[in-house]
């Protein structure tokens, strides 16, 4: 076998990086054009959400609920330095259905959903299982990569949803047990200073996150190689690039969304 | 020598692959440099050649897998690099691919394996219709009594059975098997052998046997090609082709027939 001369335009890794994010770019646009044609493999998309709602609800449920009693013991000591106790409720509202929510939810399913994402699309990858549809006249990215990504960007958002619900629940276990507030002033307080725009932002910041993370794990293990290392490796790129990515976005909808609080 | 199974007559003079100045580098490696090739229908042709000399490149390229650089491929009279997705996928559904490593889907069970590619491409079937067929082909390959078992449980010449049943499943023109004795025992591959023979008579398929198992490509094929640096260096009946006395030819004849 002949080796070429070298043909690198800039250097070797300036040439790998923007090699990289262009096809990163062309397997994300190579989503919306078959996401919307048929044929649409909806049993898939529903066992995909299935393994990645359900399977999550658990550790949703401990982590929401720690979250949510955490906050509020950190919280109250400095709010009673000002005598603001009683709108503990509305901090731990906003704090929880604005941003903690969807972060911890998106950070969980990063780790839990992108990871499995990889190794799973990696190993199928590798042992040629991937080959394997091609030659059977089978679409594979259509069949394992927009089911997931579908999967992912619907059951995201409603973790959220939960996450916080529950959140506040820990939330309120603590408030009772201090203070011994009801459940329905403790709701009606955390709501209270929630608008239409903390709620949608808060959804479109889960919808982003669930499509971050199915998109990165799909990619990584789409493009695995290098064999059982290469699943390893795609397994923990899709973790530590969908958590990067998750915190860069929140930064992005943030800041949209205060522009559109002050319009 | 030993015996060879399969006649070197062959029936008909259609070419079912007819392959024309095919060229094909990964980054700064050429691996095919300029291959012709052809194989008639009915025919079985053996690829032989060191391990990267670019063999499981070329079936890839014929399957649609991989993509050539420069060269003619057309197989069952269509040019595979000028087809669109859809029309590749009609023409893959003619095409039998068995896979080195098996490439089960480790998810699923033996009759879900099977029956994936048949629903998949049928929407039609009923569960029935896919019953019948999966149990066909595992009857086809010995191994009807492992329909409810994950590939996990079964052994390495089991699984290459149960991915050539799962071509066969498509009823397949041509049949492409990527070293399809590799990692087997004797007495498995000589099963392997055997099995590559009954399809071929069984479903009057053609085919191209990637290996470097002499043995194999003796007994599954009517002719072998010798690929060396990416070039074909003698192709012919097998008896003609390990007559020469090219250095290369022999010292590949000599490591599989005496080393081993």
């Amino acid at each position: 076998m002949e080796v070429k001369a070298n043909k690198y335009i800039f250097s070797k890794g300036v040439d790998t990086f923007f090699s990289d994010v262009y096809k990163a770019y062309s397997f994300t646009t190579r989503f919306f054009k078959e996401a919307f044609v048929a044929p649409f493999h909806f049993k898939e998309i529903i066992h995909q959400s299935f393994e990645i709602g359900l399977k999550s609800l658990g550790l949703i449920t401990v982590t929401g609920f720690i979250v949510g009693i955490v906050f509020t013991k950190q919280s109250r000591p400095s709010l009673e330095d000002f005598g603001a106790s009683s709108w503990l409720p509305s901090l731990i509202g906003i704090a929880i259905v604005r941003a903690l929510g969807p972060l911890v939810t998106a950070l969980i399913c990063a780790g839990k959903v992108g990871s499995s994402i990889g190794a799973e699309l990696g190993s199928m990858k590798v042992t040629e299982q991937i080959d394997a549809m091609e030659v059977s006249a089978i679409n594979p990215f259509k069949y394992l990569v927009v089911t997931r990504v579908i999967a992912s960007t619907l059951m995201v958002p409603l973790l959220s949803l939960y996450c916080s619900f529950v959140g506040l629940i820990g939330s309120y276990v603590n408030v009772h047990a201090e203070e011994n507030t009801t459940l329905a002033i403790f709701y009606k307080n955390a709501f209270s200073t929630l608008t239409f725009i903390d709620i949608f932002s808060s959804l479109a910041k889960a919808i982003v996150y669930g499509f971050t993370i199915g998109i990165i794990g799909c990619y990584k293990g789409f493009n695995a190689t290098q064999g059982t290392r290469g699943v390893g490796k795609a397994a923990n790129q899709a973790v530590v690039l969908s958590m990067f990515l998750i915190f860069l976005e929140e930064v992005i909808i943030v800041q949209v969304a205060n522009w559109i609080r002050n319009f | 020598m030993m015996e060879q199974i399969i006649d070197q007559e062959v029936s008909t003079e259609t070419p079912v692959i007819s392959i024309h100045g095919l060229y094909k580098s990964f980054g700064e490696l050429d691996v095919l440099k300029g291959v012709d090739f052809t194989v008639m229908k009915g025919e079985n042709i053996a690829v032989l050649g060191k391990s990267g000399s670019g063999k499981s490149v070329l079936i890839k390229i014929i399957a649609g897998l991989l993509k050539a650089d420069k060269g003619s491929v057309n197989v069952l009279g269509q040019e595979v690099e000028l087809l669109n997705a859809k029309e590749l996928d009609a023409l893959r559904l003619r095409i039998g691919f068995s896979f080195q490593s098996s490439a089960l889907y480790d998810s699923m069970n033996i009759y879900q394996n099977l029956a994936f590619p048949l629903t998949m491409n049928n929407k039609k079937l009923n569960a029935q219709q896919v019953t019948q067929a999966v149990e066909e082909a595992l009857d086809a390959v010995g191994l009807l009594n492992k329909i409810n078992q994950m590939p996990a449980d079964l052994s390495g010449g089991q699984r290459k059975r149960i991915g050539i049943a799962r071509t066969l499943i498509l009823k397949p023109e041509i049949m492409l098997y990527d070293e399809p004795t590799s990692g087997l025992d004797p007495n498995t591959s000589s099963e392997i052998n055997l099995l590559i023979q009954d399809v071929q008579k069984k479903y009057n398929t053609s085919a191209v046997v990637i290996t470097h198992d002499l043995t194999c490509a003796k007994q599954t094929c009517n002719q072998v090609a010798i690929l060396l640096d990416g070039q074909f260096l003698k192709m012919g009946p097998f008896d003609e082709v390990f007559k020469s006395t090219d250095p290369q030819i022999q010292s590949f004849y000599n490591y599989n027939f005496i080393n081993h």
